[in-house]
């Protein structure tokens, strides 16, 4: 059986005065049904361009856009790449959903919750008002809101932080959705807050047999939800392989990079924190060769400067662990070990 | 035994509102720090963490007397600043500073870098030597600035740069005392750790201490010498660092602690977790008793009607709790 969602040499690009801002650059990635797929990156590396492309979200006039982006649906399937707009709308609330960072400004403040949550229902379902709010009542029970049937008229101003991500939850799940778009859903969230709606994420995917794309830069949240893992750097994958392979095994230099500079609460000993040094790189003006390169603390190991002219390619290293440099395996290996990352 | 560079003795600070909008005539209070006991000492950093509304920036912001403290004793090396006016505070100030969390906001978008730095100098009237701009370019080479810049404005410098520019503008003055407020927490992944090493490298060269207020544990737990935990406004726990992470005593604080992720999936999927139910209460109205009891998951019917005391149960560890976990 295919997976759910096939995305395949996705290319988003705006074009802006000071010149083509390269968002999204040769993504390609699956996810099926039940499976969690994590793109994690900094700011500005082209996680969210890419899955808002996926959803039809992005502006399609200041956008340039290429590649395909296949939702494998029973009906067969469809790619919301070249599909018509009103198309793409029909898929969205019901094959696919999205929930973002920010609850409050995603949420309308002068309609109440239960209204909110109708009219997404109803878009899919032929039943009054009365019907949509006894689902949202439902469904504000299922993710955790206490009282529902009196929260359901509150308005969003009425919620917590951690709750108004519920009901951003609840009004995704509303139509039962075959995937789900998740934007750096605890960012904005307290962490005793967070494993509350980490565990519910994990809780509903479960309950729905959906397929996930999980957006975010925290490596601890990834670590905690994903069964398979993107890196990506400045508009590329740059690894690409299931969750433990990527935490014990990286094998690109910035995946090894990130891991070694975080600091972390399970180990106590006082280890001087191995930064990576440089600034990530404007889209616009990206360097030659491998993006990274300037902030590689390894690019001297490459044979004759190549990766200083070539783009090195998503290259499977070991079985199904991509990634994109020109260091061999053996190499890799020996530069995860000295720098701490577990092997 | 080395002085406190601070001590603070039951700090309060309440701020009143009006509730129910804008024209509501009803005042309430809202108690952001609500008896708080702290000590940082020399070249020391003291971590404070809590979750958002727990009074955490409050406390740091009245310590430098940004706000007017409702109750309590701030003492600045040995010296009580709690009633100080503003005038008599400007000279102790060149001893305190303080880093923002946002490097956007905390910059004069008008000012060029070489003025936010050097405009510290003007306002304690001191002349450093070799002059104000040779000494900015110093202290920019420091904090890992191309001193050529010094005619750039903020909005040409990235997240992690620009605190670097608050870094410097912080540190220019050599204070005795930085409060950091969220310092990293705006910044990038890879950024952080820049961040984090700079402050670390700097509290060595300079002797100065801070006190580190965030909600991250893991940079706290590895920047700090010692921890306070922080809830609604009252400190839940107290311990030096290694005490503290490995032998967490307040139920609060062991919550928090589960709550972490870790980036380490078997470790992840092998830990035990305490899921603390519901939000933060309201500061306005704190729960009686115990400010915790509302969340606990070893309440008991104690815990609903009288305030544990900040005990030290063992030494240099201070806990407010009736059930404490065992040591």
């Amino acid at each position: 059986m295919k997976p759910f969602l096939e995305v395949k040499n996705l290319f988003v690009s705006f074009p802006t005065e000071d010149g083509v801002v390269r968002a999204s650059d040769d993504i390609s990635f699956t996810v099926a049904r039940g499976e969690t797929l994590a793109v994690v990156g900094e700011s500005g590396s082209g996680k969210s361009v890419t899955s808002l492309a996926v959803m039809g979200l992005h502006n399609r006039k200041s956008t340039n856009i290429s590649g395909q982006a296949i939702l494998n649906l029973p009906t067969g399937p469809v790619d919301t790449i070249s599909a018509a707009p009103e198309v793409v709308r029909k898929l969205r609330g019901k094959a696919m959903a999205m929930i973002f960072q920010d609850p409050m400004s995603a949420l309308h403040p002068y309609y109440t919750i239960g209204d909110q949550i109708t009219e997404a229902w109803q878009l899919y379902n032929d039943g009054s008002k009365a019907d949509g709010i006894k689902r949202a009542v439902e469904l504000l029970d299922l993710v955790g809101i206490p009282s529902a049937s009196k929260r359901v008229k509150e308005f969003p101003h009425q919620f917590s932080g951690g709750m108004r991500q519920r009901v951003m939850i609840a009004m995704a799940l509303v139509n039962n959705p075959s995937l789900l778009i998740a934007d750096e859903p605890t960012t904005a969230l307290d962490v005793t807050i967070q494993s509350q709606i980490l565990q519910l994420l994990r809780d509903m995917q479960k309950e729905f047999n959906m397929a996930v794309i999980l957006i975010t830069h925290d490596l601890g949240v990834v670590a905690e939800v994903a069964d398979r893992v993107c890196v990506m750097y400045a508009g590329k994958i740059v690894e690409q392989s299931n969750i433990d392979e990527v935490y014990y095994r990286p094998d690109h230099p910035y995946t090894i990079g990130l891991l070694n500079s975080i600091p972390r609460v399970d180990s106590i000993e006082g280890r001087r924190l191995l930064a990576i040094p440089g600034q990530p790189p404007s889209l616009i003006s990206l360097p030659p060769g491998c993006s990274f390169r300037p902030r590689c603390t390894f690019s001297s190991l490459v044979p004759n400067k190549r990766c200083a002219i070539d783009v090195p390619d998503l290259d499977e290293k070991n079985s199904a662990h991509f990634s994109r440099c020109f260091l061999t395996e053996p190499q890799l290996v020996q530069l995860r070990t000295p720098t701490g990352v577990q092997s | 035994m080395t002085e406190p560079v601070l001590k603070v003795e039951g700090l309060k600070k309440y701020f009143e509102s009006t509730s129910g909008g804008a024209f509501s005539k009803k005042k309430v209070v809202v108690q952001a720090v609500d008896g708080i006991d702290l000590e940082v000492f020399p070249g020391q950093t003291l971590g404070l963490v809590g979750e958002s509304g727990c009074g955490k920036t409050t406390v740091g912001r009245t310590i430098l007397k940004l706000y007017e403290p409702t109750d309590g004793k701030i003492i600045f090396q040995g010296q009580d600043i709690t009633r100080l006016s503003r005038k008599k505070m400007k000279p102790l100030r060149s001893q305190m500073q303080m880093i923002f969390q946002d490097p956007f906001a905390s910059l004069n978008p008008r000012q060029t870098v070489g003025a936010l730095i050097g405009s510290t100098f003007d306002i304690q009237e001191i002349t450093p030597a070799g002059g104000v701009m040779k000494e900015v370019q110093r202290l920019m080479e420091r904090v890992g600035l191309n001193p050529e810049h010094y005619n750039r404005y903020p909005h040409e410098f990235s997240g992690g740069q620009r605190q670097r520019i608050g870094v410097a503008r912080a540190i220019a003055l050599k204070p005795k005392l930085i409060v950091a407020d969220e310092p990293v927490s705006a910044l990038d992944v890879s950024i952080q750790a820049q961040v984090v090493n700079l402050l670390e490298d700097l509290q060595q060269e300079f002797d100065m201490a801070y006190l580190f207020v965030a909600h991250d544990l893991s940079v706290v737990q590895h920047i700090s010498d010692r921890v306070v935990v922080m809830y609604l406004g009252k400190v839940m726990e107290e311990a030096d660092k290694a005490d503290l992470f490995s032998k967490p005593r307040h139920p609060y604080t062991k919550a928090l602690l589960s709550a972490v992720p870790v980036p380490d999936p078997v470790k992840g999927r092998a830990r035990e977790r305490i899921i603390l139910q519901g939000d933060l209460p309201s500061p306005v109205n704190p729960p009686s008793g115990c400010v915790f009891h509302t969340r606990c998951w070893k309440v008991q019917d104690k815990c609903h009607t009288d305030v544990p005391q900040l005990l030290e149960l063992s030494p240099r560890h201070r806990v407010a709790c009736h059930f404490p976990e065992p040591a």
